[in-house]
C-alpha cells in the first residue's frame, strides 16, 4: 500500500526569530535582507513587550565595554550600522557626548584607567577634565564634582522607533510578525517544528532572541540550557522637558563591578531621565516602581545637577534586564540543530542589536546555504518623534493636535494605527506616537485616544459601549 | 497693528480679563488650544458655575457657551486650536495651529493656562503601570466629550472637593467605586461634604496608603495599607483625584522661573510676573473655584488696562513667609499700584496659631485660629504695605 503523501499543513519559514525585542527585530531585518523568509514570534501583544521597552536610550561607543569582548565588537558594529542607516529609516540621532563624573577621590583615581580602557577599545575621542572644565561643559553640575572624562560620539536615540523601523523593513521584505504567540515547545528533525499557543510553525532554523526568557526557550527547544536568566530591575524617572537645558550631555557615574550605575541623561524627546537602579529579583514578569526608589532617583538627580530641583516628574518606568550568572553576552551557535542563541543581552542591547543581527547571520552562514538576496530593498521611513527634527505639528494642514503636551497630531495617531506593524496595546501606541507620554500623562488626550484606538488595542482605554 | 493684549487660555480667568480689557476699550486676542471656552468647566458637569459673575447658574459646557457669547459680544477676537509653544522676548508669542507655525506680537501678554491634577507619575505611586490609572479630569473629559467610560469599579484616591465631583460623575454614569481612600488622617473636604461617599454606600478610609498597583494590561487590584493591615482590593481602575498643580509648562519652557511654593509664577498684586507679562487664575496656585478664577481674571484685566494707559512700572518688594505657611499670593508688591485686594495664604497642615503680617518688622495684622490646609486664608493688603521695605508673614504656633 502506498504511503499517503504528507502535505505540509503549515508554511515553512527559513528562519524563526523568537522574541520581538530590539534584538529580534534587528535579526529579522538582517535575515530578511539576506533573502530569508522570516517569522518573528512574540509572546506579548506588541514588539518591545519585555526588556527592550525600558532602557536609557543611549547609543554607546563601547568605550567602557570589556576590552576584547564579543560585546564590544557587536556594540561597535551595531553603532556603525545605525549611524549608516538611521537617516534612510527616518531615525533620529542626537550626539550629546557623555561625561563620566567622579564625585569622590576613589572615583577620580579611576578616571585614568577609564581613559586607557577607551583607548584600548579604539575610542580615541576621550579626555580628562578637571571639575571646573566639566562644569563649563555642563554648567548645572554640582560644585562637588571633582573631575570627569568627556567621551565624544556617545548618542541618544529613539529606543522604540529604531526596532519598529527594523521590523517594519523586515515586514516589507515578507517577514511575518506573529504576536500574542508563545513558543511552547520545539523539536528539530532536519527542520524545526515549533508548537506555539497559536498553532504550529515550521522553520529551517531558529534564533532565540527571547530576552528575559532566553533560558526557558532554550529548555523548550531542547537546546543546552547553559545560562540562567537573573532579572535585574531598573527603575527610571523622566523629568519634564524644562530639565533639558540643564543636562546637555549623558552624565555617567564611574562604574563599579556590578552596574554602570545611575545615569542622568537627555532623551531624544527633549526630557531628562534619571536611572536605572540595579535590583536583582526572581520575578521575570513584574517590574514595579517603588515610591521610595523613585524619590531617591529624583533626589539623586537634584544632588548632582542642582537646577533640576523643582522640575516635575513626567513619567516613571521600570524594566528588567536579562542578566545571567555571568556578565558577558551568552551567544552560541548550534549547527547540528540549526539554532542560534542570542542570550544574556543584559545591557547595551539597543547599541549592539544591529551588530548582533550581523553576527547571527554570520553564524548561520557557517551551517546553512546562503539565501537568494532580494533584488530590491524597500524604502522604509518611520515617523519622527524626536525634538531634533521637524515634527508633524509644525507642518501646515495637520488638522488637529490630539496630545498637547507632546504635540501629537490626530493624523499621526491614525497613521500609526494602520501602519504595517500597528500597536498592540496602549504602551505600543504611546511608544509609536508619544501621545500620552507628556507631563499630563493623558489628562487631555486619553479620551480622544480611547475614541480613535477603539478596537485596535489589547487593553482598550474605555469600556465597551457608551457611557450611561 | 500690534494688538493691545494677547491672552493665552480661555478658561474663566482668561475670559474675565478679556471682558474687562474690552470694557476699557483695549483690543484683545484670546488664544485657546481647545475648540471651546471654559477650561476645566467644560468637562466638569456637576458643580454649578456662574452665580457670582453672571447672576445665574450654568452646568458644565453651558458655562463655556456663556463665556463664548459674552466674549463675542464684547468684541474679543477668539482663536481656537492655538497652542502657544513659547513666550519670546518683547511680547512675542510663538504659536502652533492647524495651519502650521505662526507668531503674534502684543503690547501685553496674559497667561491663564489653569491647573491640572498631578498624574500617577508625578505622585510617584508604586506598582505596575497598567491602563486604568487616571485623574478626575481624564475621566470627566472622556465622559463629556467621547461619552465613554474608562472603568466600571475603580478605587478612588483623595478627599478633596474634586473627589466628590469624581464620585458624582461615577455614580451618574454607571461606575461603582469600590472605595474612596485618603492618605491623611482626615478628609481634605469639610463635613458634611466628607460624609458624602458614605451616604452613597461607598466605603471611605482615611490614613490609607497605596502600596502596589497590580495589573498586567489593565488594573486588576490595588494593595493598600490601612490601620497597619495590608489589604488587596480588586478593582479595574484607580482614580486619582486632586493634587492640583498649575499648568505652568509654557512659562518653564520659555525660561521663566516658577515660585517653588505654588509651582506657578511669582506675581505682584497686579498679576505681573515680568515686564509686560501677566498671569491669572489657577495658574497662580492650585487651586480655587471657577468663580474665584473669574474674579481674579477681572481684577488682573483691570490692572493690565491701567498698565496700558500708564505704561510705567515701579519697584517691587518681595512678600516672605514662615512655615507652616505654604504660600502667599501675590509673592511681590509693586509700589503704589492697584490690584488684588487680599493676600491669599494656605498652610501646609492642620495647625493652631497666630498669623501676623509684619511691615518692616512691625505687626500690622494678627489673626489667631485653627488653620486647615484645605481652606484659603485671606488677609487684606494694607495701604501702608506699599511703602514698606520688608513685607513678611510670620506664624506663631500655639499648642
Amino acid at each position: 500500500m502506498p504511503l499517503p503523501r504528507i502535505k505540509p499543513k503549515v508554511p515553512r519559514f527559513d528562519v524563526a526569530v523568537i522574541g520581538a525585542g530590539v534584538v529580534g527585530c534587528a535579526v529579522a531585518r538582517r535575515f530578511a535582507r539576506e533573502g530569508a523568509k522570516v517569522v518573528v514570534i512574540e509572546k506579548g501583544a506588541d514588539i518591545l513587550s519585555g526588556a527592550s521597552k525600558a532602557n536609557s536610550a543611549i547609543l554607546h561607543t563601547g568605550f567602557d565595554a570589556p576590552p576584547g569582548s564579543l560585546e564590544l565588537d557587536l556594540i561597535r558594529a551595531g553603532r556603525a550600522e545605525y549611524l549608516d542607516i538611521h537617516s534612510a529609516l527616518g531615525l533620529s540621532i542626537v550626539e550629546t557626548g557623555a561625561l563620566v563624573c567622579a564625585w569622590a577621590d576613589h572615583e577620580a583615581a579611576r578616571l585614568d584607567s577609564i581613559v586607557a580602557q577607551a583607548h584600548e577599545n579604539g575610542i580615541s575621542e576621550v579626555r580628562l577634565l578637571t571639575g571646573p572644565q566639566a562644569r563649563q561643559a555642563v554648567p548645572g553640575l554640582s560644585k562637588a564634582l571633582l573631575a570627569g572624562v568627556e567621551v565624544r560620539g556617545e548618542h541618544v536615540i529613539d529606543p522604540w522607533s529604531a526596532p519598529l523601523a527594523y521590523l517594519t523593513e523586515a515586514v516589507a521584505l515578507g517577514t511575518e510578525f506573529r504576536r500574542n504567540t508563545e513558543v511552547l515547545s520545539g523539536s528539530f528533525a532536519g527542520d524545526w517544528h515549533l508548537q506555539t499557543s497559536q498553532g504550529d510553525i515550521h522553520a529551517a532554523s531558529v534564533v532565540n532572541a527571547a530576552g528575559l526568557f532566553g533560558d526557558e526557550i532554550n529548555a523548550r527547544l531542547g537546546l543546552p540550557v547553559d545560562f540562567t536568566i537573573r532579572p535585574r530591575k531598573g527603575q527610571f524617572v523622566v523629568l519634564d522637558k524644562a530639565a533639558a537645558v540643564h543636562v546637555p550631555k549623558i552624565l555617567l557615574p564611574v562604574p563599579n563591578e556590578i552596574t554602570k550605575g545611575i545615569v542622568i541623561c537627555p532623551t531624544a524627546f527633549g526630557n531628562v531621565l534619571v536611572g536605572p537602579t540595579a535590583e536583582e529579583q526572581e520575578d521575570r514578569h513584574r517590574a514595579t516602581v517603588e515610591t521610595t526608589t523613585l524619590k531617591m532617583l529624583k533626589a539623586h538627580g537634584e544632588r548632582l545637577v542642582p537646577p533640576l530641583a523643582g522640575i516635575e516628574v513626567t513619567a516613571v518606568y521600570a524594566g528588567l534586564r536579562p542578566g545571567t550568572e555571568k556578565k558577558h553576552y551568552r551567544v552560541s551557535s548550534h549547527p547540528e540543530s540549526r539554532a542560534i542563541v542570542l542570550g544574556g543581552i543584559r545591557s547595551t542591547g539597543l547599541s549592539a542589536a544591529l551588530g548582533l543581527a550581523q553576527h547571527a547571520v554570520r553564524l548561520h552562514a557557517a551551517f546553512a546555504q546562503p539565501f537568494l538576496k532580494p533584488t530590491e530593498t524597500p524604502v522604509i521611513t518611520v515617523p519622527n518623534l524626536t525634538e531634533t527634527r521637524p515634527r508633524d505639528w509644525q507642518q501646515p494642514g495637520h488638522g488637529e493636535l490630539l496630545c498637547h503636551c507632546e504635540m501629537v497630531t490626530r493624523r499621526e495617531v491614525e497613521a500609526c494605527l494602520t501602519s504595517p506593524v500597528p500597536p498592540g496595546d496602549y504602551g505600543g501606541l504611546r511608544r509609536r506616537t508619544r501621545a500620552g507620554m507628556g507631563r499630563c500623562q493623558g489628562f487631555y488626550c486619553q479620551g480622544r485616544l480611547a475614541e480613535i484606538s477603539a478596537g485596535h488595542l489589547a487593553c482598550p482605554l474605555s469600556c465597551e459601549g457608551a457611557a450611561e | 497693528m500690534t494688538v493691545d493684549v494677547a491672552i493665552v487660555g480661555g478658561g474663566p480667568a482668561g475670559v474675565a480679563a478679556a471682558l474687562e480689557l474690552r470694557r476699557h476699550g483695549h483690543s484683545v486676542i484670546l488664544l485657546e488650544r481647545e475648540a471651546g471656552l471654559g477650561g476645566a468647566t467644560r468637562h466638569c458637569s456637576h458643580f454649578p458655575f456662574g452665580m457670582r459673575e453672571f447672576g445665574r447658574i450654568y452646568l458644565g459646557a453651558a458655562y463655556g457657551k456663556k463665556l463664548e457669547t459674552e466674549a463675542a459680544r464684547a468684541g474679543v477676537e477668539l482663536r481656537y486650536h492655538q497652542s502657544v509653544t513659547r513666550i519670546g522676548p518683547g511680547g512675542q508669542l510663538e504659536i502652533a495651529n492647524p495651519d502650521g507655525l505662526t507668531s503674534l506680537k502684543a503690547r501685553r501678554i496674559l497667561i491663564a493656562t489653569g491647573a491640572r491634577e498631578k498624574p500617577r507619575s508625578a505622585r510617584m505611586l508604586p506598582g505596575d503601570r497598567p491602563v486604568g490609572v487616571i485623574t478626575t479630569g481624564t475621566l470627566q473629559a472622556m465622559i463629556a466629550f467621547q461619552h465613554k467610560i474608562p472603568f466600571r469599579r475603580p478605587l478612588i484616591l483623595g478627599s478633596e472637593l474634586v473627589t466628590l465631583s469624581a464620585v458624582l460623575t461615577c455614580r451618574s454614569h454607571g461606575i461603582r467605586p469600590v472605595a474612596v481612600i485618603e492618605t491623611l488622617p482626615r478628609p481634605l473636604v469639610r463635613a458634611p461634604l466628607s460624609w458624602f461617599p458614605g451616604l452613597l454606600g461607598i466605603p471611605f478610609h482615611t490614613e490609607t496608603q497605596v502600596l502596589d498597583i497590580i495589573g498586567k494590561g489593565r488594573v486588576e487590584a490595588v494593595r493598600i495599607l490601612r490601620a497597619g493591615q495590608e489589604q488587596v482590593i480588586a478593582c479595574d481602575g484607580l482614580l486619582l483625584t486632586g493634587h492640583f498643580t498649575p499648568e505652568a509648562s509654557l512659562l518653564q519652557m520659555s525660561g521663566l522661573a516658577l515660585c517653588p511654593d505654588t509651582a506657578g509664577p511669582a506675581i505682584d498684586q497686579t498679576g505681573r510676573l515680568a515686564s509686560g507679562l501677566y498671569a491669572a487664575g489657577n495658574l497662580l496656585r492650585p487651586v480655587e473655584t471657577c468663580g474665584w478664577a473669574f474674579r481674579e481674571g477681572r481684577c488682573i484685566g483691570q490692572a493690565i488696562a491701567a498698565d496700558l494707559q500708564r505704561g510705567t512700572e515701579t519697584a517691587t518688594v518681595p512678600v516672605t513667609h514662615d512655615p507652616p505657611l505654604r504660600y502667599v499670593v501675590p509673592q511681590l508688591l509693586q509700589r503704589g499700584m492697584a490690584g488684588m485686594q487680599d493676600f491669599q495664604l494656605r498652610v501646609t497642615r492642620r495647625v493652631v496659631g497666630e498669623i501676623a503680617l509684619e511691615l518692616d518688622g512691625r505687626a500690622v495684622f494678627r489673626l489667631q485660629n485653627r488653620w486647615m490646609p484645605e481652606r484659603r486664608i485671606l488677609v487684606p493688603i494694607p495701604k501702608q504695605a506699599m511703602q514698606a521695605d520688608h513685607v513678611h508673614f510670620s506664624f506663631r504656633e500655639t499648642l
